[in-house]
């Protein structure tokens, strides 16, 4: 890719594990640049010193190495051949296919004028009750799965991916081993909707520091299908961790001061950067991200959750229910902020009463728990709301539930009904008449 | 001649730029790239070279881009027909600007040249005037927007002529003033003002006094704020700060509000955007809209216009204030804002204080926090700015430099608190915890004494005695047990839950609990401090339990209906029947 007039530099002043510098002229910020024939890119200019973020790391970069910049920030070439297809975090393809022929566009492009965007209103189904039914997604949010890093949120996200509605789902993974990101391919595979999906991936084997253009290079893809194509985009990004920790990595390198847990000042900004590319277009067209972000020994108040937290709209909890030996969806800890656009408005009435009194009826359970493992006595109501949680757990908030939001409404009501009496529940007197199960 | 420079370094967003005359700190200057025209900010000045910070992406900026200063700081462009709109933290209109996507380098003017404006003189030819005072109204979405001699002249003018009643555009020369050397100043409606200055037209400043009404029973009731007052929210996520905000904005008692979605999610603007055009405003019956400014600078949007975002709000408050206006500013949220600044001081690579955060991060906040407040203008008319910033504390850790800089200069401190959002009690304002300091203001209290009779603070204190002694003995039975505990702690605690129930916990979702005016406030607190100065006797806790439930019920059957209405006097009866069962 060298051009005739490109100037090639030989002197690198200066090495650290992800960055080099030199002295160059005329050069860009946030320029690309090829290192040795690795890719870098500009993020510091002082007079004519130049320093590279080096994406493939620096290891065995010579003093002499050959630079030789692009004159150019890091770029997409997006058209719908990208459907189907996989590529690292540079754009490249690694399924062995030919090259893609599209218009190149700068990644981490501009921010959606706020006033321009249009207020979510279409529910995603998913089937997973523990989602559909306390957490309802809607287009255009963007949402995080909080998770340990032994839960099966990878199985979650590729199961909420098939089953939306999407017209394109795009898998950003960071840091992905390599047996989930087999997982993910043979999953899509078996599907048969490899051509409604893209990926850009960059596995543990890659070098860490070029994670960080995974998320723009899968939100590029995205916003050519929400833009041009008006197509509703589902975004994958898994794992958000391993993205911030390689933004620590390079900052740390480059001497800025840390703050929170050792995380840069800007980790904020940099997150929102991303997760606010979540958007619903006035055209019809949709940007929902559903991410990961794996939690150290489940502390939410570490600087990542806690930023995503703030950014987020809701967040989502895997938890295994030992009482039922399933992993389900937390409803206590779990939360989805857009769910009133769209419950009892796309879904059934009583959705927004059933969703709060079954929710609370769980909460006297545990309380009854409580109550239990500290040797007091329990009442019949604690004794039936126990029984109702075991049920509701199992028949509900277990992720391997897959029936529509109507048909959950019907299992809440007829759980209601095996187990309490209508005036315990709590529901307006016109919906029990309506529904209550005899 | 205008101030030159050429880039000389790039970080990000910090530029380094080498200058061939004087710069002033905080001055504008605009750096090109290509055809666009990037704005940025002097940070520091070292020598020849100088920092900015660009408003701007500064991808694919090189060395010896040229630079032009403005020999001013950055300015907000005052005047009628800022009402209604929505500005970016700039003052760029946010729906003037053209596509879907924000562009770089477009900045637009704020107001509207063609409209024209009823305007009506107050000045009288000879009169003696100076900076703000009013020399015409004209009507803006209602309120009386007065047309004030620039807050920039110095010095004594005389009126040499004022224009007729008739409309007129905000660029007619509504006025010609003479200043004592003799010279004609034409006056129109526009004026600039730079944001990072107070406006200071008041003769006076004193404390605070006179309720603001939010509608909000777990503040007018539990830690009133007051007009001119300062308060924070801070609080984890997902507590419910932006409900709580929300609803102050939708319903507080003031003529203006001014709202700056300071680096925070870009939906919970829509939603803004979405409702406002179709609320109406408790008070007046207007639409929301009509009465409100959004300033809205989202958390994707460029970095260092967060930090513009909060002074281009307060700015366009204290405008307002000098026309006697009643202004709400808030501001969502100010660590947003903190954290800009530590992003830039950070890559000036000066020494950081706690967190990382600049040395004098609690200064500032301090400086701009004193902006509000309550003052009597030179001729007499009274304005205030009551101002709610919230805090998103990194971890829920209220012991962080944004909220402890804060504490010291906020009056009001609502804590939100995760346990309470956990239990859905909202609002998640913890009532022990928080507080507000000017109920122990005696002008408060003798402010009060005219809207409600008897002893009200006194009310008000021995109700958040009762909440306290509830959670004492909350505590006690979940060590002991149930039965552990004599059957009058599960009486005390009860009172505390009827309380929480039924005055601090309101359905912001709720059409008729959302807003309770001042005196339906009074009423229901009375009612419940009766409720709880009763003796009964039970003879089981459970007992307890069963009859304060049914008690709690009543009274929130009361809170979901019409004040007064037959359904409200309805469920009254049934109180009093529950109450007179077991009176002792």
């Amino acid at each position: 890719m060298t051009k005739a007039f490109q100037k090639i530099y030989t002197k690198i002043t200066n090495i650290t594990k992800a960055t080099c510098s030199l002295k160059a002229s005329g050069v860009g910020n946030d320029e690309l640049a090829t290192v040795n024939g690795k890719l870098a890119q500009v993020v510091r200019i002082m007079g004519d010193d130049v320093t590279l973020q080096v994406f493939g790391g620096t290891e065995g970069i010579p003093t002499n190495a050959e630079v030789i910049f692009l004159g150019k920030a890091p770029s997409l070439k997006v058209s719908d051949q990208l459907a189907g297809r996989f590529f690292n975090a540079l754009g490249e393809p690694i399924d062995g296919g030919p090259e893609i022929e599209g218009e190149e566009i700068e990644i981490g492009g501009p921010s959606v004028n706020p006033v321009r965007r249009k207020q979510p209103s279409e529910l995603i189904a998913t089937g997973i009750a523990g989602i559909d039914l306390n957490n309802t997604l809607v287009s255009g949010q963007k949402i995080p799965f909080f998770a340990d890093p032994d839960q099966p949120y990878n199985q979650v996200m590729a199961n909420v991916a098939l089953r939306a509605e999407a017209d394109k789902i795009i898998l950003g993974g960071m840091g992905l081993t390599n047996d989930d990101y087999l997982y993910f391919k043979n999953v899509f595979n078996n599907a048969g909707v490899l051509d409604r999906i893209v990926s850009f991936v960059n596995t543990t084997e890659n070098p860490p520091v070029e994670r960080l253009l995974i998320p723009d290079m899968a939100l590029t893809a995205a916003e050519y299908f929400a833009v041009e194509k008006n197509q509703k985009v589902l975004v994958l990004l898994t794992d958000m961790t391993s993205y911030a920790d390689a933004l620590a990595i390079v900052s740390n390198r480059m001497d800025q001061i840390p703050s929170k847990d050792s995380m840069p000042g800007s980790l904020y900004s940099d997150l929102a950067k991303i997760y606010e590319k979540a958007v619903q277009f006035p055209a019809g067209g949709s940007i929902t991200i559903i991410a990961v972000t794996t939690l150290s020994g489940g502390d939410i108040t570490h600087a990542i959750p806690d930023n995503t937290g703030y950014i987020t709209e809701g967040q989502l909890f895997l938890r295994r229910d030992s009482d039922v030996g399933k992993v389900i969806v937390d409803p206590f800890r779990s939360l989805s902020r857009l769910k009133q656009l769209v419950a009892g408005k796309k879904t059934r009435e009583d959705h927004a009463q059933v969703m709060n009194a079954a929710v609370r009826l769980y909460a006297d359970a545990a309380n009854a728990k409580t109550k239990l493992e500290n040797g007091f006595d329990l009442t019949n109501y604690d004794e039936r709301a126990l029984d109702f949680a075991k049920d509701y757990s199992e028949q509900l908030l277990a992720i391997d539930v897959n029936i529509d939001t109507t048909q959950m409404l019907d299992v809440a009501w007829s759980l209601f009904g095996t187990h309490f009496k209508p005036e315990e529940v709590n529901i307006k007197q016109e919906l029990v008449e309506k529904y209550w199960k005899k | 001649m205008a101030t030159k420079g050429k880039v000389k370094g790039i970080i990000s967003n910090l530029v380094t730029v080498g200058v061939d005359g004087p710069v002033a700190q905080n001055e504008i200057c605009y750096i090109s790239l290509g055809n666009v025209r990037l704005m940025a900010e002097v940070l520091k000045v070292n020598g020849d070279d100088v920092f900015v910070q660009v408003f701007e992406s500064t991808r694919g900026l090189k060395v010896g881009n040229e630079v032009e200063f403005t020999g001013h700081m950055l300015e907000v462009t005052l005047g009628p027909g800022m009402l209604s709109r929505n500005y970016d933290g700039l003052q760029n209109d946010l729906d003037k600007l053209t596509g879907v996507f924000l562009k770089r380098g477009e900045y637009n003017f704020p107001l509207d040249n063609e409209k024209l404006w009823d305007f009506k003189p107050l000045a009288q030819v000879g009169d003696k005037v100076e900076a703000a005072s009013w020399l015409g109204e004209v009507d803006e979405n209602s309120q009386p927007h007065k047309i004030m001699v620039p807050f920039v002249m110095e010095g004594v003018y005389t009126v040499k002529s004022v224009a007729a009643a008739g409309q007129y555009t905000i660029n007619d020369t509504i006025a010609v003033i003479t200043d004592s050397d003799g010279n004609d100043h034409n006056i129109n409606m526009i004026q600039k003002w730079p944001v990072k200055k107070a406006i200071n037209v008041h003769t006076e400043k004193p404390r605070p006094f006179r309720l603001l009404e939010t509608g909000v029973r777990t503040i007018d009731t539990a830690n009133p704020i007051v007009e001119g007052g300062t308060g924070f929210i801070p609080g984890p996520f997902g507590t419910g700060k932006t409900v709580l905000q929300h609803a102050i904005s939708k319903q507080a008692d003031a003529n203006i509000v001014i709202m700056a979605a300071c680096g925070e999610r870009a939906n919970e603007v829509v939603e803004i955007f979405v409702e406002f055009p179709e609320l109406e405003d408790p008070h007046t019956g207007r639409k929301l809209m009509e009465r409100t400014i959004i300033i809205a600078n989202t958390s994707n949007m460029p970095v260092a216009s967060r930090e513009a975002s909060v002074y281009t709000a307060m700015t366009i408050a204290e405008y307002y204030r000098a026309m006697g206006l009643k202004v709400l500013l808030m501001a969502d949220s100010t660590s947003r804002w903190a954290q800009a600044l530590r992003e830039m001081s950070n890559r000036m690579e000066e020494l950081p204080g706690q967190d990382a955060f600049p040395m004098d991060l609690s200064a500032i906040i301090g400086a701009f926090y004193s902006r509000a407040g309550y003052v009597y203008l030179k001729n007499g008319a009274t304005g205030s700015i009551t101002f709610i910033g919230t805090v998103s504390p990194a971890g829920g850790n209220l012991k962080e430099p944004v909220t402890e800089g804060t504490k010291k200069v906020a009056r009001c401190f609502y804590a939100l608190e995760q346990n309470r959002a956990d239990r859905k009690r909202y609002p998640a304002v913890n009532p022990i915890d928080s507080y507000s300091k000017y109920i122990e203001y005696p002008e408060f209290e003798e402010y009060i004494k005219t809207k409600i009779e008897g002893d009200w603070i006194g009310m008000v204190n021995q109700m958040k005695t009762l909440l306290l002694r509830g959670k004492e003995v909350q505590e006690q039975i979940n060590i002991l047990g149930d039965d552990g505990v004599p059957v009058d702690y599960h009486v005390t605690f009860w009172k505390s839950e009827v309380i929480d129930f039924v005055i601090l916990q309101q359905d912001a979702f709720d059409k008729i609990d959302a807003v309770c005016p001042l005196e339906r406030q009074e009423f229901m607190l009375k009612l419940v401090m009766d409720i709880c100065n009763t003796d009964y006797e039970f003879d089981t806790f459970l007992d307890v339990i069963d009859y304060f439930k049914r008690i709690i019920n009543v009274c929130k059957q009361m809170n979901y209906s019409e004040f007064h209405s037959e359904k409200f006097e309805q469920h009254l009866a049934a109180l009093k029947t529950l109450l007179a069962e077991r009176e002792a």
